[in-house]
C-alpha cells in the first residue's frame, strides 16, 4: 500500500526537527524549551496515531512504505515501512516519549542539552521501528546510543558515569555482531541486498550454518538489548543510575527493541537458526524469570527491585518466542512487551516521583505512606498490582497468553515458569507492604507532598490503557493478528 | 617535446611553494598569515587542476594521472590545505622561518602527489623521499622545544632506517625481473613462476623488505615505535599532517605495488609467502595494540597517535581484501578520516594554543565555555569511532565489507571487536568535555583560518556520513584502476 503523504518519516524527523528548534533557543528559556520539546513529541504521537487509524490489520504486508534509493554504491537504501508489530511499537515509543518528557520538567540543570538530546534520542527509537533497510536499521540502532550516554551521565545518578559507559560499551559490543550478521546475510544473498522484505523472502534458503552463525550472531546483539540472562548485566546500573524519564525509555522502549529485532530479524529470516536454538533460548528465558524474580526479592532499593523485575518479565517474552509455532504465544511476547512498557514506565515514574520528595529509594525507609500520600499509594499500587498480573491489567492477558501460547511447546519449562508469576507476586507485595502500609513516621515524612497535578497527567494515560488492554484487549490483538499469523508461516519454513 | 598536462597539477604546486617562499622573503616578514594565505590559495587552484587530468600517463606509464592516482591526491591537498589553516597561530609565534614552513608542507604534498602517480619503482621511491624528508623538518620546527627536536631526529633516523629497508626489497624485485616498471614486473613474475613453478625465497625477501619499509611509512605495529613520540614532539598541525597526509601517501604506495604488481601473490596459491595473510596478521596486531595502548594515554596528541595507529590497521584489512571492493573502501576510509583526524587536531591546536596545555584531563567542562568547539570535537571523535550516521562509520562498514566478502570475517569480528576498545577511550575525551561538572575557564575562539578548517572538517564528517553518493561513486572510479 501506497500512502500520498511520507508520514513515517514525519514521525522519525519531527523529533530531530524539534531538537534543531530546541538548539536554537536560548539556553536561559527554560520554559520555552520545555514546551517546546513537548509539544514536538506532541506532534510525533499524533502523527502515529494517524498510523494507527489509517493502518490495515487485514493483511500481512508492509504499509505506509516509502522507498528511496539512498547509497546505491553499498546497496542501502531508505526503505520505510510498518506493520502489526511495528505499529503498536510506534505507539507505545511516541506516548512514552511525551510522557517522559512533561514528567522531566523539573530538570533544571542544563536544560536545554537534555531536551536536545532526548529528542535525538525519540528519533532513533522511532526510526529502528520503522526502518527495514539492514543498513538505516543500524545507523537509528546506533544513533540513539550517543545520546542515551549523555543522558544517563550528565543527568544520572551518583554512579553516572560508570553506567553510562556500560550501557554504551555493552551495547556498541552486542551492535558489532549484528553488523558482522548483516554483512554475512549482504553476501550470501544474491543478488546482494539489504532491504529486510527481501532478506525475509530469500534468506530461509540460506545453508543451514549460514543460518545458524547469523542467527546465533543477531542473537547476541539482541539478546543484549533485551536483556536475556545473562547479558543483562549492564541494565541494573543503567536503570537504576539513569534519570526517571530516562529509566522510563529504557525499561519502556530500548528493551522492546531487542524483542522486536528478534521478530523482525533472525526469527523471521533464519528459521533454521530459530529451530536450531530454540530450546536453549526458552531455557535461557526461563532462567531469567526465576532469576530476575528471586533478585528483586532481594532489593534494598526500589529502583533497583523494579529494574531487575523488568529482567524477569523479559523472561516471558523469550519463552514465548522460542515457541515459534503458536500464534498465541508470539500475540503474548508482543502484548507483554507493550504491557511491560506502561507498567515498568509508569513504575520507574512513580519511583522518580517518590524519590523526588524523599531523597531516598531505599525500601526500608518508609513505611506507611499510605496515611500521608493516598492518591499515590493508590497509583502504586495500581501498577504494582498490574505487574503481578492481577486478572483485568494488561499484564495478566499478556502472560496468561505466553502460557497458554508455549505449554504445548514447553511444558516442563512453562510449569516452572509459572512459578515466576508467584516469585513477582511476593516481591512486588512485600514492597508495597513495607513502603505504604504499616507505621507512618510523621517526624520524618511528615513533609511528604502528595503527587502533583503533572505528574497525575504523565501517568493516567499509562494506567488508562493499562486497564484498557487488560479489560478489552480485542483491539490490539487485531491489530497485531494477520501479521503473526503470517509470521508464524514464516518461521514454520 | 613531451606534453606535460597530465604533471601540470605539481609543476603548479612546486612552482608556487617557491612563490609563497619568495613572498615572505619580500613582504619582510612582516606579515603572519601571507604566505599561510598563498598557500591555501595554491592548494585550492591546484584541486582544481587536477580535474582535467584524468586516464593520462607521462613516460611509457611511469607516471600516471588515473582516477585513483587522483583521488588520493585529492586527499593530500585536502589535508595540506586543512594543516596549513590550522597553522596560523604556530606560524604567528614564529620569528624566524615562517615561509619556509609553509612551503615544506607544500613540496611534502608534491611529493604524495607524485607518490600516488608513481608505476615505477624509482619514481615512487623518489616521491616518498620528496613527501618525507620535508616532513623530518618540520617535526622538528619548534626548534626550542626539546620535544620537538627529538621527534625530528627519531623521525629522520627511522625514516631512513625503513627507506633503506623499501629500497632492499625493490632491488631485489629488480634483481628478479630485470624491471623497474610496475606492469612489466607483474608480467615478468608471472612468466617466472610458469617457468619454475614457484618464485623462491628471494621474492618472500623482497616482499617482506617492501612490506616492512612502507609498514614503518605507516606506523604499523611492530613498526610503530617512532610514531607516539614524534607525533607528541611535533608542533601540532604538522602531526595532523602527518598522521593523514604522510599515512596516506604510505597507504597509497602499499596499494600501488601489493595490489597493483603482486595482486597474483595476495593468497597462497601462487606465493609460498602470500603477503594476504601476512599483512592481515600485521592488521590485527596493530589493531589490538594500537586501540589498547591508547587508553592509558592522558595526553590527547599521544591519545590520537595511538588511535591513528589503530586506525591504518583498520585501512588494512581493505587492503588484506584485496579486491575491487577493498579498494574503494579504503579509498573512502581515507577520505573520511582526513575530515575526522584533521578536525580533532585542528581542536587540539587551538586548545593547545590558548591554554598551553594537550593534557584529556583538561578538557573538562569545555563543553560549557565553548559549546560549538566542544560539539565539533565530539563529532569528530564519534566519527574516528564509527558511530552512525557519520562520515567514519560508513568507512568502517564498507572496509569490513570487502574483508567479509574476501572472506577474513574473522578479521572483521577482530576489528570490531577492538573498535570497542577504541569506544572506550574516545568516550572518554567526550565524557571530559561533557560529564564533567568542573568549569572551565577557557572561552576560546578560533582564528579565521582555523575556523574554516574547523568547518570543512565538520561539514565533510557529517555531509559525507549522510550523501556519501558522489564521494563512493569516485572512490570506486579509483578501485577501477587496478585489475583484479
Amino acid at each position: 500500500m501506497t500512502y500520498s503523504f511520507p508520514i513515517l518519516s514525519f514521525i522519525v524527523f519531527t523529533p530531530l526537527l524539534g531538537m534543531i528548534v530546541v538548539m536554537l533557543l536560548n539556553r536561559e528559556r527554560v520554559t520555552a524549551i520545555r514546551w517546546m520539546s513537548a509539544v514536538f513529541a506532541f506532534i510525533t504521537m499524533i502523527f502515529t496515531l494517524i498510523v494507527l487509524k489509517d493502518y490495515d490489520s487485514s493483511t500481512a504486508s508492509m504499509q505506509f512504505m516509502e522507498s528511496f534509493n539512498w547509497i546505491p554504491s553499498i546497496n542501502a537504501s531508505y526503505l520505510l515501512g510498518v506493520d502489526g508489530i511495528s505499529v503498536p511499537m510506534l505507539l507505545l515509543t511516541s506516548l512514552l516519549s511525551l510522557v517522559a518528557i512533561v514528567i522531566s520538567f523539573n530538570i533544571t540543570n542544563r536544560v536545554k542539552e537534555y531536551f536536545a538530546f532526548f529528542l535525538l534520542l525519540e528519533c532513533g527509537m522511532l526510526g529502528v521501528f520503522v526502518a527495514l533497510d539492514f543498513f538505516l536499521f543500524y545507523v537509528f540502532w546506533e544513533v540513539m546510543l550517543v545520546p542515551m550516554y549523555f543522558l544517563i551521565g550528565i543527568w544520572g545518578g551518583p554512579r553516572r558515569e560508570y553506567a553510562a559507559i556500560k550501557f554504551f560499551l555493552y551495547t556498541l559490543f552486542g551492535s558489532i555482531f549484528m553488523l558482522v550478521a548483516i554483512l554475512v546475510m549482504y553476501f550470501t544473498s544474491d543478488p546482494h541486498t539489504l532491504s529486510m522484505i527481501e532478506l525475509i523472502k530469500t534468506a530461509p534458503t540460506f545453508s543451514r550454518g549460514v543460518q545458524i552463525f547469523a542467527f546465533a550472531f543477531f542473537f547476541i546483539a539482541f539478546a543484549i538489548k533485551v536483556p536475556v540472562w545473562p547479558f543483562h548485566t549492564w541494565l541494573p546500573d543503567a536503570h537504576v543510575e539513569a534519570p526517571t524519564a530516562i529509566s522510563i525509555i529504557l525499561a519502556g522502549v530500548l528493551l522492546k527493541m531487542g524483542t522486536y529485532g528478534m521478530l523482525r530479524v533472525s526469527w523471521a529470516m533464519l528459521p533454521q537458526g530459530l529451530h536450531y536454538f530454540a530450546v536453549p533460548i526458552a531455557i535461557l528465558g526461563l532462567i531469567g524469570i526465576i532469576y530476575g524474580a528471586l533478585v528483586s526479592m532481594a532489593q534494598k532499593d526500589l529502583k533497583k527491585l523494579v529494574a531487575y523485575s523488568s529482567v524477569s518479565h523479559m523472561g516471558y517474552c523469550m519463552v514465548a518466542l522460542a515457541a515459534y509455532g503458536s500464534v498465541t504465544a508470539i500475540a503474548g511476547c508482543m502484548f507483554q512487551l507493550v504491557s511491560h512498557g506502561l507498567i515498568t514506565g509508569a513504575m520507574f515514574l512513580l519511583v522518580g516521583v517518590l524519590y523526588d520528595r524523599a531523597h531516598t529509594r531505599e525500601i526500608a525507609a518508609f513505611g506507611g505512606l499510605a496515611n500521608k500520600l493516598p492518591v499515590f499509594t493508590g497509583i502504586f499500587t495500581l501498577f504494582g498490582m498490574a505487574s503481578l498480573g492481577l486478572p483485568g491489567m494488561s499484564g495478566f492477558i499478556s502472560e496468561f497468553m505466553v502460557f497458554v501460547g508455549s505449554f504445548k511447546a514447553y511444558p516442563i519449562i512453562v510449569g516452572l515458569a509459572v512459578l515466576g508469576v508467584v516469585l513477582t507476586a511476593a516481591y512486588i507485595l512485600r514492597m508495597i507492604q513495607k513502603i505504604f502500609l504499616g507505621e507512618f513516621d510523621i517526624a520524618k515524612w511528615g513533609g511528604l507532598t502528595e503527587i502533583n497535578l503533572r505528574e497525575i497527567l504523565c501517568v493516567s494515560p499509562l494506567a488508562i490503557l493499562t486497564i484498557f488492554i487488560g479489560v478489552y484487549p480485542k483491539p490490539l490483538a487485531d491489530l497485531m493478528r494477520a501479521t503473526l499469523e503470517n509470521l508464524v508461516v514464516l518461521m514454520a519454513r | 617535446m613531451v606534453n606535460l598536462t597530465p604533471l601540470l597539477p605539481e609543476l603548479f604546486l612546486f612552482c608556487w611553494a617557491l612563490v609563497v617562499l619568495a613572498s615572505d622573503l619580500f613582504s619582510k616578514r612582516r606579515s603572519a598569515s601571507l604566505p599561510g594565505y598563498l598557500s591555501l590559495a595554491g592548494l585550492v587552484i591546484t584541486g582544481f587542476l587536477l580535474i582535467p587530468a584524468h586516464d593520462a600517463y607521462l613516460w611509457g606509464g611511469m607516471f600516471v594521472s588515473d582516477p585513483f592516482a587522483v583521488f588520493f591526491k585529492i586527499i593530500f591537498l585536502g589535508a595540506a590545505f586543512m594543516a596549513i589553516g590550522s597553522s596560523f597561530g604556530l606560524a604567528g609565534r614564529m620569528t624566524h622561518h615562517r615561509g619556509e614552513y609553509f612551503t615544506l608542507i607544500l613540496f611534502s604534498t608534491v611529493g604524495m602527489m607524485f607518490l600516488a602517480s608513481a608505476k615505477e619503482l624509482i619514481t615512487l621511491y623518489v616521491g616518498l623521499e620528496l613527501t618525507t624528508i620535508p616532513l623530518y623538518v618540520l617535526a622538528a620546527y619548534t626548534k626550542s622545544s626539546r620535544a620537538s627536536t627529538e621527534a625530528g631526529l627519531k623521525y629522520m633516523i627511522i625514516g631512513a632506517v625503513s627507506s633503506a629497508v623499501l629500497l632492499y626489497g625493490l632491488s631485489i624485485i629488480y634483481g628478479l625481473t630485470g624491471t623497474t616498471f610496475l606492469q612489466q614486473i607483474t608480467i615478468n613474475l608471472s612468466i617466472y613462476w610458469l617457468s619454475y613453478g614457484e618464485l623462491g625465497p628471494a621474492f618472500s625477501i623482497a616482499l617482506m623488505a617492501i612490506l616492512a619499509g612502507l609498514a614503518f611509512k605507516l606506523a604499523l605495529v611492530p613498526f610503530h615505535m617512532w610514531a607516539p613520540d614524534v607525533y607528541e614532539g611535533s608542533p601540532t598541525p604538522v602531526t595532523a599532517f602527518l598522521s593523514v597526509g604522510s599515512k596516506a601517501a604510505g597507504l597509497a604506495a602499499i596499494v600501488r605495488i601489493f595490489v597493483g604488481a603482486f595482486i597474483a601473490f595476495a593468497t597462497p596459491v601462487m606465493a609460498p609467502r602470500d603477503w594476504g595473510s601476512t599483512l592481515a596478521v600485521l592488521a590485527a596486531i596493530t589493531m589490538i595494540v594500537g586501540n589498547i595502548v591508547a587508553i592509558r594515554q592522558t595526553n590527547i596528541k599521544r591519545m590520537l597517535a595511538y588511535s591513528s595507529i589503530a586506525q591504518a590497521g583498520y585501512i588494512m584489512v581493505g587492503v588484506v581484501a584485496a579486491s575491487n571492493l577493498g579498494v574503494s573502501a579504503i579509498s573512502f576510509y581515507v577520505f573520511s578520516y582526513m575530515f575526522a583526524n584533521m578536525g580533532a587536531f585542528a581542536i587540539v591546536a587551538i586548545i593547545a594554543e590558548r591554554t598551553g596545555s594537550e593534557q584529556i584531563a583538561d578538557l573538562a567542562g569545555f563543553s560549557k565555555s565553548s559549546p560549538v568547539l566542544a560539539g565539533l570535537m565530539a563529532i569528530f571523535i564519534l566519527s574516528l569511532a564509527g558511530i552512525p550516521p557519520l562520515a567514519g562509520f560508513l568507512a568502517k562498514y564498507y572496509v569490513f565489507a570487502a574483508a567479509v566478502q574476501a572472506g577474513y570475517t574473522w578479521l572483521v569480528v577482530l576489528a570490531l571487536l577492538t573498535s570497542v576498545i577504541a569506544y572506550y577511550y574516545y568516550a572518554n575525551v567526550i565524557r571530559m568535555m561533557y560529564l564533567s561538572a568542573d568549569p572551565n575557564p577557557h572561552h576560546i575562539v578560533p582564528s579565521f583560518p582555523a575556523g574554516l578548517v574547523l568547518a570543512l572538517a565538520g561539514i565533510g564528517v557529517i555531509l559525507f556520513g549522510l550523501m556519501p553518493e558522489p564521494i563512493l561513486k569516485l572512490a570506486i572510479a579509483a578501485a577501477s584502476s587496478f585489475v583484479f
